[in-house]
């Protein structure tokens, strides 16, 4: 059960950052959800050589340390890969603050636990300048309440209720789903023989 | 009650209401490939689950394959291949790998396949299945926990979308192409401008689209985070559904597969077919576009220093000059293929501006039909020889390629591509390349002209 995420937050004020950028394709090539930290944001990170890029925010203290992000519009567009999801949360990123979320992105980021609240332009605007001060005062994200607070920043967030649900209580949907497993075979019981596809092997 | 074509094809695929204000909905037809797939497999095993229905799922290699041969180019492109096969294998789902006459990009492989038909619902583990919805079929991306549940359940979770239409009305110019509408409602939509929405395309220039430039409008609508694309099915989708190996199977009548005209849209966009233009992509967002006849933005374009900066941004990484003509910018590479433009029409296209004349000195130029099918469908009609006497190397097996760069088709750093692809993200063809979205036909004079090219320039020669 997680009622309520806290901790430092960074700006990344960007817009359209697509899945393509959060996780780039050359570390796409395995068959493992694990060991994707490295990957995450790597190009913005890390030079060609390999070496951090001293500018980039999550590079500098106190963000080096920071749990939660304040992103620019349409945050998580592109691909559909689920990996960038898996490499945000090995490095620590628990939730993303923004105006809006791509489609796939978003449900992507229920499934393993992130959450992404979503706040208006102004609201953005406001948390985006307190994420850059560098005093690393944290940020609450209260998921019951559908609140977010920073300092004397209080405001409340959009979220719908089945993600709100599947955040807080952590569970795995596809055991969840499989207990409406008679309602599904009743469906299916209704589907005309010329419904079935079934595919030549 | 006046419903939406989108409406319709939810209510009719809606399993239950569940608790917490989702529904499941039914998968009719699910596709995998080979690197979206292997954790929804292992999240089986963990879990001890079986798949729910194995006889409902196709899985086809076409993201990590090299083109240049059938055989995995490096260890690690042959585990994933090995990998799918593997998982196919123990679960009974068909497969199409390397080598298989049927094998291809997944969205060129399944209308081939007749495996498409209005009123279904497809989902797959990719983001451009939004594809399917040419055909008045609901079909839409998802993520690996999400294949996991297809494979389980035959459901998914769901979560109703709100419903945008987009009229183009009116007849497109000579030169202007499905891809140059859909480029045109990806710039007045916006990239994010149809997140959380269903869009279905309307108007007599999308109706007047063949089922081929229907395709690719539905499979860029995902750029406007669409997570779902919908044209009404019509006479040309039924005849589309002739002659394929699994036509005649199956049916999903019951409904006619279009919006009432009473039905109401939560936002409506139109827009003049005559008002658009052969378009280029100039920045690093399928939305930073221009007509080929144009210039790159310029500070002044813009009001808000966030657009400002954001152009800055685009440019650096482009390498170009805010204000510089559109056909100044030269291209080191052309490349015609993806899951948007890489059918039979796509390639006839391209042909008829390459037929008699040669690929610019300097410029590597590289097709790669989306099937093998395709592949020999075009051989047939003797485009192979034309893209090859123009400079144009063809690629002999289908696959992603350098769309998304995870083979061995990789830009280097700088280098500058005339793509008929979907995106032109930072890094989306190699870490440092610069992508320019256009029609495949435009590829093909960019080619021939060594630059940014406009296609109307490029009047097809009478030696055929």
């Amino acid at each position: 059960m997680t009622k309520t995420i806290k901790g430092i937050a960074a700006s990344l004020p960007l817009a359209n950052v697509d899945t393509d950028v959060i996780m780039p394709k050359r570390f796409l090539i395995t068959i493992t959800r694990e060991g994707l930290g490295d990957g995450t944001f790597a190009d913005l990170r890390f030079n060609s050589a390999g070496e951090q890029r001293p500018e980039f925010i999550l590079n500098k203290s106190p963000w080096t340390r920071a749990s939660i992000l304040v992103v620019g519009d349409n945050f998580g567009c592109g691909s559909s890969r689920e990996h960038a999801v898996w490499g945000m949360r090995q490095l620590g990123i628990n939730a993303c603050i923004g105006t809006g979320f791509a489609g796939i992105f978003y449900d992507n980021a229920r499934k393993n636990g992130l959450a992404l609240p979503v706040v208006s332009p102004s609201m953005r605007d406001l948390l985006l300048q307190f994420a850059s001060d560098a005093n690393g005062n944290e940020v609450s994200i209260d998921l019951e309440r559908r609140r977010i607070t920073a300092a004397d920043i209080s405001a409340p967030f959009e979220m719908d209720v089945a993600t709100q649900a599947a955040l807080i209580r952590g569970r795995d949907d596809t055991l969840d789903s499989l207990e409406h497993a008679s309602a599904i075979r009743d469906y299916e019981a209704g589907l005309k023989s010329e419904m079935r596809v079934s595919v030549i092997k | 009650m006046s419903r939406t074509l989108y409406d319709k094809l939810v209510d009719a695929h809606k399993v239950c209401d569940l608790p917490d204000g989702d529904m499941l909905i039914y998968v009719d037809f699910h596709i995998m490939n080979e690197y979206t797939s292997p954790q929804a497999f292992s999240g089986l095993d963990t879990k001890g689950l079986d798949v729910w229905r194995p006889e409902a799922h196709l899985a086809v290699i076409d993201h990590v394959n090299a083109t240049r041969s059938s055989e995995p180019h490096d260890a690690s492109s042959k585990l994933l291949i090995d990998n799918l096969q593997a998982n196919c294998t123990k679960h009974g789902i068909a497969f199409y790998g390397l080598g298989d006459p049927r094998q291809g990009i997944e969205h060129v492989v399944v209308p081939e396949q007749g495996l498409v038909s209005p009123g279904m619902l497809i989902a797959c583990g990719d983001s451009h299945t939004t594809t399917y919805g040419a055909y008045g079929a609901l079909g839409f991306g998802i993520g690996t926990s999400e294949v996991e549940h297809v494979l389980a359940t035959q459901t998914l979770r769901y979560k109703r979308m709100k419903t945008m239409r987009v009229t183009v009305d009116g007849e497109t110019a000579p030169g202007v192409t499905a891809k140059d509408i859909i480029m045109k409602v990806v710039q007045v939509v916006g990239a994010g401008g149809a997140n959380g929405f269903a869009v279905e395309f309307a108007g007599s220039a999308i109706r007047s689209l063949d089922m081929a430039g229907r395709m690719t409008v539905c499979n860029m609508a995902v750029e406007l985070g669409a997570r779902a694309a919908l044209i009404a099915a019509d006479q040309l989708t039924e005849a589309a559904m002739e002659g394929h190996p699994h036509s005649g199977q199956f049916a999903f009548n019951g409904e006619n597969w279009g919006s009432d005209p009473e039905a109401v849209f939560n936002e409506v966009f139109i827009i003049s077919g005559a008002d658009i233009e052969p378009l280029i992509t100039w920045g690093t967002s399928p939305d930073q576009s221009v007509p080929i006849t144009a210039n790159v933005p310029s500070a002044t374009d813009y009001i808000s220093p966030e657009a400002k900066a954001a152009l800055a941004r685009s440019l650096q990484y482009m390498g170009l000059s805010a204000g510089q003509s559109a056909q100044s910018i030269k291209i080191d590479t052309a490349f015609i293929g993806s899951c948007t433009n890489s059918r039979i029409e796509d390639l006839r296209e391209a042909a008829k501006i390459l037929e008699g004349r040669k690929v610019a000195k300097g410029v590597e130029a590289i097709v790669v039909p989306g099937s093998a099918m395709t592949r020999i469908k075009a051989e047939a009609e003797g485009l192979r020889a034309v893209f090859e006497a123009a400079g144009f190397e063809w690629r002999p097996e289908a696959g992603c390629s350098m769309c998304l760069a995870m083979n061995d088709d990789i830009a280097m750093d700088g280098e500058r591509v005339a793509s008929s692809t979907n995106r032109n993200f930072e890094g989306r063809q190699g870490r440092g390349a610069r992508t320019h979205l256009m029609s495949p036909a435009m590829v093909a004079a960019a080619a021939i002209a060594g630059h940014l090219a406009d296609v109307r320039d490029f009047k097809r020669k009478a030696s055929r």
